[in-house]
């Protein structure tokens, strides 16, 4: 659900392509090194930690849990900015959707969801897994 | 209390007194900043061999303002660029390119004007490049300055139990020192009530823990110590510095961890203190959050206990322990340019000279710190720290 709202489209790299092309395909891939082992965000070829290019796209689980968020109240629509720590570990910028914006916690757990931008990319948001279910 | 050697001199300080600069152009906002602190020191356009300047100067670094103010003996620039805190930055990096002979008089400006170009509202105009690695990332996801400090203040609630009552003393007090302001955008003493009743825009900050949005602008000249004896100034020596980037870490990061950590401790070491020796500070106050974080971070009060520091008025002159802002800072008197910089170390040598309004001058003021959080604390920042004495 986007609610009427419009994106600032991603504009993906050489880098970042495979990504985008995976949310497209409900996919949620996450990069990590085969050289030291880490996963990172944001994605890309260099990495962070031991500065090898032995990097790879994994299928990521696609879940974690709230690390902080912010309902933008004066934007129109409202919208929950977000961060939140994936269980492969780091912690990545996005928004909680299909939610009760003001029942969220710091620590609640969430699973990935794709939101549609006007030119079809698929954003990944996130939507908590208690309302999910419910 | 023995002298601390001076990495250089403070001579000249200016502040714009115009908020709304419909009627000027931005380079002539730059000359005029850059005319009054040099009037302030006692020289001229033809002493500044040294340029340093922001982003916020039009063209290409600092070379249309160079042409414009006919800058003829220049032999050094640097526009090193970290967004607000810039301005700090250029001070110590004025003292260094002093101390390596590349430069005597170094002329540091700043100026802006979003109100009249329309950007007072509704967040910065986004100057993001796609090319930037992070813009795929954070803008289709709607980042703003204002929700990346709203998560930057949850996450503190959350860890350390702060409260809004605690935030909104932090704007009780600026708005308690900017009455004493003539040239403040808002003389308003407010209670922490009325920061509590002001809406909230984005959780939780309200709008009056938000700084203000100004036209206007400031200039600075630092030089040798030769010179500075010269002139008929009180002395203002930078005796310690410090600059630290702070970033995401590859997505291991801690949002209420700012760089004032590790500029303030670069910069106590190297002037030989420790916080309890300053009497007065100048904080970078985009928001309250950003003023609280800085005191845990520079070490003024331990990690978490910054809400029950600012707490009680404990930041305003003449009542509390620390004074901070004097001038009523970004949150009530002045953000020139949505760059608050300038104006934390400017009000600091007011402060060194004894020169803030009677109303809140700090007695024997002897020792300062100014530090600036430019860019987005939560996001990727950059915190510099200036510590100053009087000569
Ligand atoms: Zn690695």
């Amino acid at each position: 659900m986007s609610d009427g709202r419009i994106f600032i489209e991603p504009v993906p790299t050489a880098e970042t392509e495979a990504f985008w092309a995976g949310t497209a395909e409900g996919r949620f891939l996450v990069r990590r090194c085969r050289s030291c082992g880490k996963a990172h965000w944001y994605p890309r070829t260099i990495c962070p930690f031991c500065s090898s290019d032995e990097t790879e796209w994994v299928e990521g689980t696609g879940e974690g849990t709230i690390y902080s968020f912010s309902i933008m109240r004066r934007a129109k629509p409202n919208y929950v900015m977000a961060y939140v720590t994936l269980t492969e570990g780091p912690t990545m910028m996005t928004n909680i959707v299909d939610c009760d914006p003001e029942s969220l916690r710091i620590g609640d757990a969430v699973r990935v969801t794709y939101v549609k931008t006007a030119e079809g990319r698929a954003l990944p948001m996130f939507t908590p897994k208690s309302e999910a279910s419910a | 209390m023995p002298s601390r050697p001076a990495l250089a001199y403070i001579v000249g300080a200016y502040e714009h007194p115009t908020r709304d600069a419909a009627d000027r152009s931005l380079a002539q906002i730059q000359a005029e900043v850059a005319l009054g602190a040099l009037a302030d020191a006692g020289l001229s356009k033809d002493d500044v061999d040294g340029f340093f300047c922001g982003p916020d100067a039009p063209g290409t670094g600092p070379l249309s303002i160079a042409d414009y103010l006919n800058l003829n003996k220049l032999r050094h620039v640097d526009t090193t660029n970290t967004s607000g805190s810039s301005y700090v930055i250029h001070v110590a990096h004025a003292a260094q390119a002093i101390a390596a002979g590349k430069c005597d008089v170094a002329l540091i400006t700043l100026a802006g004007r979003p109100r009249a170009e329309g950007r007072g509202k509704g967040g910065l105009v986004r100057r993001d490049d796609p090319n930037q690695p992070d813009f795929q990332w954070e803008q289709p996801f709607g980042i703003q300055i204002l929700n990346v400090y709203g998560m930057t203040a949850m996450r503190h609630m959350h860890l350390y139990g702060t409260t809004s009552e605690q935030l909104a003393w932090i704007k009780v007090a600026a708005s308690q020192h900017a009455q004493h302001n003539p040239h403040a955008f808002s003389r308003d003493v407010v209670t922490v009530e009325d920061v509590l009743a002001s809406p909230v825009v984005c959780d939780p900050l309200r709008r009056l823990d938000c700084c203000v949005v100004t036209d206007g602008g400031g200039a600075l000249i630092v030089t040798r110590e030769e010179i500075a004896r010269s002139l008929k100034r009180p002395l203002v020596k930078v005796i310690g510095t410090g600059e630290r980037p702070q970033h995401q870490q590859g997505g291991y990061f801690e949002i209420t961890q700012s760089g004032a950590a590790w500029s303030g401790r670069t910069a106590f070491e190297q002037a030989g203190l420790v916080p309890a020796d300053i009497k007065y500070v100048s904080l970078y106050d985009s928001f309250t959050i950003t003023v609280l974080m800085q005191l845990e971070d520079l070490g003024f009060c331990a990690k978490g206990e910054g809400g029950r520091f600012v707490a009680d008025g404990n930041l305003i002159s003449g009542v509390g322990k620390l004074p901070f802002n004097t001038d009523g800072g970004g949150l009530s008197n002045n953000h020139p340019g949505n760059r608050g910089g300038m104006t934390k170390v400017i009000e600091a040598v007011r402060q060194v000279r004894g020169e803030a309004h009677p109303a809140v001058q700090v007695k024997n003021c002897d020792l300062a710190l100014a530090n600036g959080i430019g860019g987005q604390l939560g996001v990727r920042h950059a915190s510099a720290t200036l510590i100053l004495e009087r000569g």
